[in-house]
């Protein structure tokens, strides 16, 4: 008889989402609106808890965030959870954490389980290092004695001792980043959920975090990891599973999983698409041998937070002169819209003759301008007024996640393609 | 660290989530334990915190009561001139303000709580029961040092307490009781419906009329009595007035009226709260 450590039966989760407001037209509307609203609030506040009767008005507010899931995980399994922003990853961790609950079915669970959504919950900016780890790691379920034992090797790890009692108002958001992920990966619980943690601080640090999630892992302990990061899901986990708009659609070895979602998505989430000469897209005057996606401090990753800028890198070869050559990129959503359009900047004027060589156009995307959504890349060739060289076409995706602890209105997704941070003043006059 | 052996897996603890609404333990009490040390570190986050960068520091705890026992007095002994049972009104209406102090920013902290910790409900789990109780007993530290002054001014106003002063303690856990059980209640239902965030405060400035602190309970006319007992902080104001300042015996029909309903909010505050705590997350 096989002993599963994580048996997930049938979860569904529903959630329900803000009612529209109706706009009124006259004053004497508008009066009675005034009147009723708080009758008509107190019935949408109390709704957030209470789903009667499946009418068809009904349906229209409630979204599945998971529907149906059932598997299982055996002691010691490391397993990926992927798929698209919105798909029910995260919803997935928080109903086996237990921080929220599922709508129907049921999960069983065999030992103390941690879950790690985020670094540094209840960091509290006036306390100290020292003291910050202590709350962190009771919030995260260890115990004092646990704390006390490993104290040095979580300072050690960290790399801020000469801070530790220092408030953590003072520190860098590096150096926050480092102490709090510090005292998460000295957790040792036999179940441990990890939600898109590994997509913070600094490329140095993310290495050997990195490489501690993977010590983690082979200490025969259960891990669920969720990650856009299709490079760390491989080289951690050996099982996984592919989410699609709340339901399980892939469960097996983590290479053909991958690759399943990868291939059916016909856009690349791997941050880097190359091709050999065969293969690449090409005309007789250019061949596009590669995208990339690259991160401010230089490594390829098809997620980005939404504070930080990163490149697209095009890399291509002009055979035989072109005249006016221009390449063109567009970002768009998932839904096909364009969100904007942009060209290389050099080859958009009348007469301008690009040689024959390798090149490499990098295209920057400043920090805080897009939404926390899916964006894919669009790109085509052509010379204006003579032939289109490599027609347009959607090559990858890349993720833009807010992992702040903001203020719950002033964080994820806004409304319409783009969130950029614009300056506001106020005036009291 | 080398490999854990795990000989089966049926040792471990088990976890079952899954849609039952009833509430199978109104107190998980083993859990509570080990979550102990988290408790504790949030009592000591809320008094760390509460006066970090503040020039006065914990001075604050005593400027409060003491600053209201200033104005009282001038405006309801001296002005309005209320019965303080023939003691000094100053320490008539501190020997009140102490217990209520605590009172009403502990109940102010705890009913806020939930909608505070909102980042922490919404990332990681852990029995939610700690967070509306974490404040109750915070700001035990300030009603000790408001208390040190009392006890100051007793010895300057040269009041001697009587032995009964031994029930102090019952005093000051029935005052915890309605605090949590009371700040329970009003999380629970903040976090779903932020009037009551907003509504709190001016309700619990209302309810002092409803307590006798600028004024003895004696004062109350008799057909009100046993409604005016309801209200568990009657017992415990009259009986720190009783045992130290000695203006009358024992409160026996305040504390014993008191403490059952201050037993009936706390036990109906967990009630609801457990009850409502699985859709925390989802609201908050």
């Amino acid at each position: 008889m096989v002993n599963y450590s994580i048996q997930v039966n049938k979860i569904s989760k529903r959630y329900r989402i803000g009612l529209e407001q109706q706009a009124h037209d006259t004053f004497v509307e508008a009066f009675s609106e005034w009147i009723s609203r708080p009758i008509k609030n107190y019935r949408r506040l109390r709704k957030l808890t209470q789903f009667d009767g499946d009418n068809s008005n009904e349906e229209e507010n409630i979204v599945w965030a998971l529907r149906d899931i059932s598997f299982n995980v055996k002691p010691g399994e490391v397993v990926g959870i992927i798929g698209k922003n919105g798909a029910g990853k995260s919803t997935l961790l928080k109903v086996l954490s237990r921080i929220t609950h599922p709508t129907s079915g049921q999960v069983e669970l065999f030992g103390r389980i941690s879950s790690l959504l985020e670094v540094g919950t209840g960091f509290h900016p006036e306390l100290t290092g020292r003291e910050n780890i202590y709350l962190n790691g009771t919030i995260l379920g260890m115990t004092k004695a646990e704390i006390d034992l490993k104290f040095e090797e979580i300072v050690e790890f960290s790399g801020v001792k000469r801070f530790i009692d220092t408030p953590v108002k003072f520190y860098s958001s590096g150096m926050r980043v480092r102490l709090a992920f510090s005292v998460a990966a000295h957790l040792e619980p036999e179940i441990l959920l990890i939600d898109e943690v590994l997509s913070v601080g600094d490329a140095a640090f993310q290495k050997k975090s990195l490489g501690k999630m993977e010590e983690v892992s082979k200490e025969g302990r259960t891990v669920l990891f969720v990650s856009h990061n299709m490079g760390a899901v491989r080289s951690l986990c050996s099982r996984g599973l592919l989410l699609e708009n709340g339901t399980l659609v892939k469960d097996g070895d983590v290479d053909q999983v991958i690759n399943y979602y990868l291939s059916n998505k016909n856009v690349s989430t791997a941050g880097r698409l190359a091709w050999s000469e065969a293969d690449a897209p090409q005309d007789n005057e250019i061949i596009l041998f590669g995208i990339e996606l690259f991160s401010e401090a230089g490594e390829v990753r098809t997620a980005f937070q939404i504070d930080e800028g990163f490149e697209i890198r095009v890399h291509y070869k002009i055979k035989e002169e072109v005249r006016n050559l221009r390449l063109y990129l567009r970002l768009k959503t998932t839904m096909g819209e364009t969100v904007f359009a942009t060209y290389e900047d050099a080859s958009i004027r009348e007469g301008f003759i690009r040689k024959p060589g390798s090149y490499t156009a990098i295209c920057k995307i400043p920090p805080n301008l897009l939404n926390n959504l899916t964006y894919r890349i669009y790109i085509g060739f052509d010379s204006p007024g003579y032939k289109v060289l490599i027609p347009g076409r959607e090559y990858l995706e890349v993720d833009i996640i807010d992992t702040s602890d903001g203020y719950r209105y002033a964080k994820g997704a806004f409304d319409g393609p783009i969130r950029p941070v614009v300056k506001w003043d106020v005036k009291n006059q | 660290m080398g490999k854990k052996t795990i000989k089966s897996i049926r040792e471990l603890p088990r976890i079952i989530i899954n849609t039952d609404n009833s509430v199978k333990k109104l107190i998980d009490l083993r859990e509570l334990w080990q979550y102990r040390d988290l408790f504790w570190f949030l009592v000591i986050r809320d008094i760390k915190t509460r006066y970090a960068q503040s020039i006065i520091g914990v001075g604050w705890a005593v400027i409060q009561p003491v600053f209201s026992m200033i104005i009282f007095t001038i405006v309801f002994g001296n002005i309005a001139k209320i019965n303080s049972e023939g003691i000094p009104y100053a320490i008539f209406s501190y020997t009140a303000l102490v217990p209520w102090t605590y009172f009403s920013s502990s109940l102010t902290d705890s009913s806020k709580s939930l909608i505070s910790s909102k980042n922490l409900i919404t990332k990681v789990y852990f029995p939610r029961l700690v967070i509306p109780i974490a404040p109750v007993l915070a700001k035990l530290i300030d009603f000790g040092i408001s208390f040190l002054i009392l006890l100051g001014m007793m010895v300057w106003f040269g009041v001697t307490p009587s032995i009964w002063a031994a029930f102090i303690p019952l005093f000051i856990l029935i005052m915890m009781l309605t605090a949590a059980g009371a700040g329970m209640w009003l999380t629970a239902l903040a976090i779903q419906y932020r009037d009551i965030q907003y509504g709190s405060n001016f309700f619990i400035q209302l309810l002092m009329y409803l307590s006798p602190v600028i004024y003895p309970a004696s004062s109350v006319p008799d057909k009100f009595q046993l409604v005016y007992a309801l209200n568990p902080m009657v017992g415990v104001i009259e009986g720190f007035r009783a045992v130290l300042l000695g203006t009358h015996s024992m409160p026996w029909f305040y504390l014993g009226i008191g403490s059952a309903s201050a037993f009936v909010l706390f036990i109906s505050g967990i009630m609801y709260f457990r009850h409502m705590e699985r859709y925390f997350a989802d609201v908050a």
